[in-house]
């Protein structure tokens, strides 16, 4: 495209000054590469794309060969040779030989049906395909990937497309934009399968599918290769130009040989190589200026990218990665899937990603590089153009106030300003009224603010602008209870996800409410929902409780508390072999061996592993200890087997994950040996059965258990024990432990569910066990075999001179 | 500042999205080299101003990083502590070419 667009500038210029050759390798006329997209989706034809027609060439003279690529340059004759033995003398010669796609050299990729998208040739290749019928796989999930998906799947193939990295576009996207288009092609029937690396490519002697790393095969008979370009430079290194990435030139295309030009994506401009047109345009314009000696030059340029797949607007400008000392403004609207989110630097916008609503793509754009000052603006930057600059109303209460009675407030539920002011007038004086009256928020919320300006704008000073519930963090404006039920209710599955419909005001959240999101969907999709490791404390993400000095401690899990001489023997050498300075029995009673080192964590597992321990969860937000007595098989009070029923309970309830630590301990009689009324669960043998207590803690507030119910066998109070663990999992907040929930939502509340409600418990239990089905794996055995061996190895070492 | 001081020490992939790497000085301090969920890479001295905290296993929000000890945060660009805390930590120049992470440790200062 560079080269006949030069030919283009230059002809504007000053027709007659040069006699024109142009080689093309491909057999058609200048056409308008990216336009091949739309092509391949059948919304135009090669026809509409081409830019002139052979009769351009002939009107200006332009010798025009196809089909027939230079294959040498004679610098000392000043000569080029085409694969026909033809031969062309220049006085300038320019060079815009474009990209090479890159081919990944995965075994099979030589298969008939493996072809990368480029040229027409190519589109050619994938329309046949498609008329055949079946099945494609699209390698890259970039910009070129997805258009030849689009494309495909409008064909009426069954589309996969298989991307390395987590999310789509991640050169152009950030995660929340990057996971709001995986849904919408989802939603078109594709298959995205991001994270996926590709192992090999079968077939005999055509493509069959393709075989993931993880063993997946995926059938295909058509397999599109989109990974990456590469300038095409090979002719310019024969020649013995000056070569980097690209082919190097300067502000004025020229090459290290001054009688050698090159424009495209075939150079390297000050260090940088372009894929997309735009810089060549700018490029074309610096070439031709330099030929009729007017020497403006070529400044390097700055790009923008969208993606032309119809229905679906993305848009992504400069760097979206921000970098030093920038600042995000994001902007969310879960109803109408629309994402924004624009970075600015010292009062300057840096980049912006759009996706859903790109109307204002342009005008970020254009500040962009201009370098504006947007410190006037900034407060209604992200609404857009029309509203920062069209004297959008700066006091919001001022443009609420503006609003006709008629306006719509709430678009889930449908609730106008006029309805919201009569609720208002009606008693609701503060939010949750208002959402429980006329229901104008009650659901994604996206409106609180402005029903928060009717209220203030209604009541005056009687509006104290308080809202009811304390939102989970400063990235949201819901609470910890609105969350957990949006999940639920929404069926959100990921924790961008949540963070998109429920209107999250920073692009990936803090370390409040990362943890609390990973652990709400967790809870809520057990065996579904897979963890986010970079969500969770240290603690959790390395399976061991960080200290002061940033060592590590160890707590094998000892059921109820009972060991033998082969466990303390593997404890004893581990304590030796590693040096630990410290072994300590736990208020838990469990061992506690202090003082190890990030990377020798997987070895002390092994050998804790090899003796029969597993991980105690002592780090986690979870099941942490069952604490046990005696009880009657020895002492001469006990009334029942309290050690047993410690055992069968933490084989029942380890490795559950909870809103908080959670501690559980049995006593053999009222004498209360293992102190179980200070305990979240806490079991009291009696002659005549089972004592429950909840709802206890040993920590800065003490408190002591509440009695829950007597029951009268073992297997009830176990059966009890699990409905408990599952309503507290269910329904308290984040970092709550069962103490303060207990007296935040009352005792009664919580006998209603498990005492009363025979069929409540029931269902309770039985997700619990459920749950537990999918965890009691110990973390430590998988890290141990070398899972995630990063976690505990340096990245580099590096010695200092 | 010459060019040879730039280090190799990974593929910016070695370090998941939202967390952290460290590369070990002998001889001197370990450096923590975070990597956003925007791909935008940092390096600072593995320390927590406050009491000293591993910062690299910390969780990576935007361009900080909340300490695993007592959740300080720490902006990852300028390694100042961020809120109403006051304090520093060393920053260490880093870039990214091809894909590969390349930091210029600090210079043992001469005797
Ligand atoms: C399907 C598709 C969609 C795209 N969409 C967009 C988009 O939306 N926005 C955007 O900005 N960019 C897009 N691009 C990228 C854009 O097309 C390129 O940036 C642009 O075409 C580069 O122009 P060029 O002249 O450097 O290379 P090309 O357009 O590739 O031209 C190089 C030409 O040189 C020929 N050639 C190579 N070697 C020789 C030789 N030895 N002798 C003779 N001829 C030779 C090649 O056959 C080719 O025809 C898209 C690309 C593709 C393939
Ligand atoms: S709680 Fe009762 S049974 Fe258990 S050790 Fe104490 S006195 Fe014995
Ligand atoms: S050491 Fe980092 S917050 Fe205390």
């Amino acid at each position: 495209m560079a080269g006949c667009r030069a030919v283009e500038e230059l002809i504007a210029r000053d027709a007659g000054r040069y006699r024109v050759t142009i080689f093309g390798a491909e057999p058609h006329v200048h056409y308008n590469r990216i336009m091949l997209s739309p092509v391949l989706a059948g919304e135009k034809t090669f026809d509409q794309i081409v830019i002139n027609d052979r009769a351009w060439y002939d009107d200006n003279a332009v010798d025009l060969i196809l089909s027939d690529p230079v294959e040498a340059i004679d610098r000392g004759a000043k000569t080029v040779t085409a694969r026909s033995g033809r031969v062309v003398g220049y006085d300038r010669l320019l060079i815009a030989t474009g990209s090479d796609p890159f081919i990944i050299p995965v075994p099979g990729h030589t298969l008939d049906g493996v072809i990368s998208f480029r040229d027409m040739a190519d589109v050619s290749r994938m329309i046949a395909a498609a008329d055949a019928g079946g099945e494609a796989v699209v390698i890259g999930g970039g910009l070129l990937g997805l258009e030849a998906a689009h494309g495909l799947s409008l064909r009426g193939m069954k589309v996969t497309v298989i991307h390395l990295m987590p999310t789509l576009m991640e050169r152009q996207l950030d995660e929340a934009a990057g996971w709001l288009l995986k849904s919408a092609l989802e939603a078109r029937g594709q298959t995205i399968l991001t994270g996926a690396d590709t192992a090999e490519i079968v077939g005999e002697t055509c493509v069959e599918g393709v075989r993931l790393k993880d063993g997946r095969l995926i059938p295909a008979s058509l397999v599109v290769m989109a990974v990456g370009i590469r300038p095409c430079v090979w002719l310019a290194k024969e020649a013995g130009l000056a070569v980097g990435r690209g082919i190097h030139v300067d502000d004025h295309m020229v090459t290290s040989d001054p009688a050698i030009l090159a424009v495209g994506e075939c150079v390297e401009h000050d260090g940088q190589v372009y894929g997309l047109v735009a810089p060549l345009w700018d490029m074309c314009r610096a070439l031709a200026d330099g030929l009729t000696e007017r020497h403006t030059g070529y400044r390097g340029s700055v790009t923008s990218t969208k993606l032309k797949v119809s229905g679906i607007d993305v848009f992504s400008a400069g760097d979206f990665s921000g970098g030093q000392g920038a600042q995000d403004i994001v902007l969310r609207d879960a109803s109408r899937g629309v994402y924004k989110r624009v970075i600015v630097r010292d009062d300057r916008i840096v980049g912006a990603v759009l996706y859903g609503d790109t109307g204002d793509g342009g005008w970020y754009f254009d500040l962009m590089k201009r370098g504006e000052d947007i410190s006037t603006v900034r407060d209604m930057l992200i609404f857009g153009q029309a509203f920062a600059l069209g004297g959008g109303q700066t006091d919001p209460k001022a443009a609420v106030a503006a609003l006709s009675d008629n306006a719509e407030i709430c678009g889930c539920n449908g609730v106008s300003k006029g309805k919201v002011v009569a609720c208002i007038g009606g008693g609701a004086v503060t939010l949750d009224a208002v959402r429980g009256s006329c229901k104008a928020s009650a659901s994604c919320g996206s409106c609180t603010n402005v029903v928060e300006n009717l209220l203030a704008l209604t009541l005056g000073d009687d509006y104290g602008g308080e809202r009811a519930v304390k939102t989970m963090c400063k990235c949201t404006s819901f609470g910890h209870d609105d969350v957990r039920r949006e999940i639920v209710a929404q069926g959100m599955r990921s924790i961008p996800e949540v963070m998109q419909k429920l209107h999250w005001s920073t692009p990936d959240g803090c370390s409040s409410c990362r943890p609390a999101l990973n652990y709400y969907l967790l809870c809520a999709l057990p065996g579904e929902y897979v963890d986010d490791q970079q969500s969770r404390f240290v603690n959790e993400r390395m399976h061991a409780n960080i200290q002061k000095d940033g060592t590590y401690s160890v707590v094998p899990r000892m059921w109820g508390g009972v060991t033998n001489p082969r466990e303390l023997r593997a404890i004893a050498d581990v304590v030796e072999k590693y040096d630990a300075p410290l072994v300590k029995v736990t208020g838990g009673q469990r061992l506690d061996i202090f003082g190890i080192k990030k990377q020798d964590l997987p070895a002390v597992w092994a050998d804790l592993n090899a003796a029969g321990m597993v991980s105690g969860h002592a780090y986690g937000k979870s099941l942490r200890t069952v604490k046990t007595c005696v009880g009657s098989d020895w002492c001469r009070f006990g009334t029942q087997d309290s050690t047993g029923l410690g055992i069968q309970t933490e084989r029942m309830t380890w490795g559950s994950w909870m809103p908080h630590k959670f501690k559980i301990a049995v006593s053999g009689c009222p004498r209360n040996c293992a102190e179980a009324t200070i305990k979240d669960f806490g079991v009291i043998c009696v002659d005549s059965g089972y004592e429950l207590h909840v709802g206890g803690n040993g920590g800065i507030h003490v408190r002591v258990t509440d009695l829950l119910c007597k029951v009268e066998t073992e297997a009830e109070a176990m059966h009890y024990c699990a409905a408990f663990i599952q309503l507290y999992r269910e329904e308290a907040r984040y970092l709550e432990r069962t103490a303060p929930w207990i007296e935040r939502v009352g005792l009664e509340r919580i006998k209603a569910r498990i005492v009363e409600d025979a069929e409540g418990r029931d269902a309770l239990a039985a997700r619990f066990l459920h749950s537990q089905t999918f965890c009691q794996d110990d973390p430590w055995a998988a890290r141990a075999k070398g899972a995630e061996s990063e976690q505990h190895q340096p990245l580099s070492l590096m010695e200092t001179a | 500042m010459t060019a040879d001081r730039w280090i190799d020490v990974g593929r910016i992939e070695d370090i998941p999205p939202r967390g952290a790497r460290t590369v070990v000085v002998e001889g001197g301090d370990e450096i923590a080299v975070f990597r956003a969920g925007d791909d935008a890479v940092f390096a600072l001295i593995n320390r927590c101003p406050h009491k000293g905290g591993p910062l690299s296993q910390g969780i990576v929000h935007g361009h900080s990083v909340a300490c695993p000890l007592h959740n300080w945060n720490i902006a990852l660009a300028t390694g100042l502590a961020q809120g109403p805390d006051s304090g520093c930590t060393p920053t260490i120049l880093v870039r990214v070419e091809d894909g590969r992470i390349l930091i210029a440790p600090p210079q043992p200062v001469p005797a």
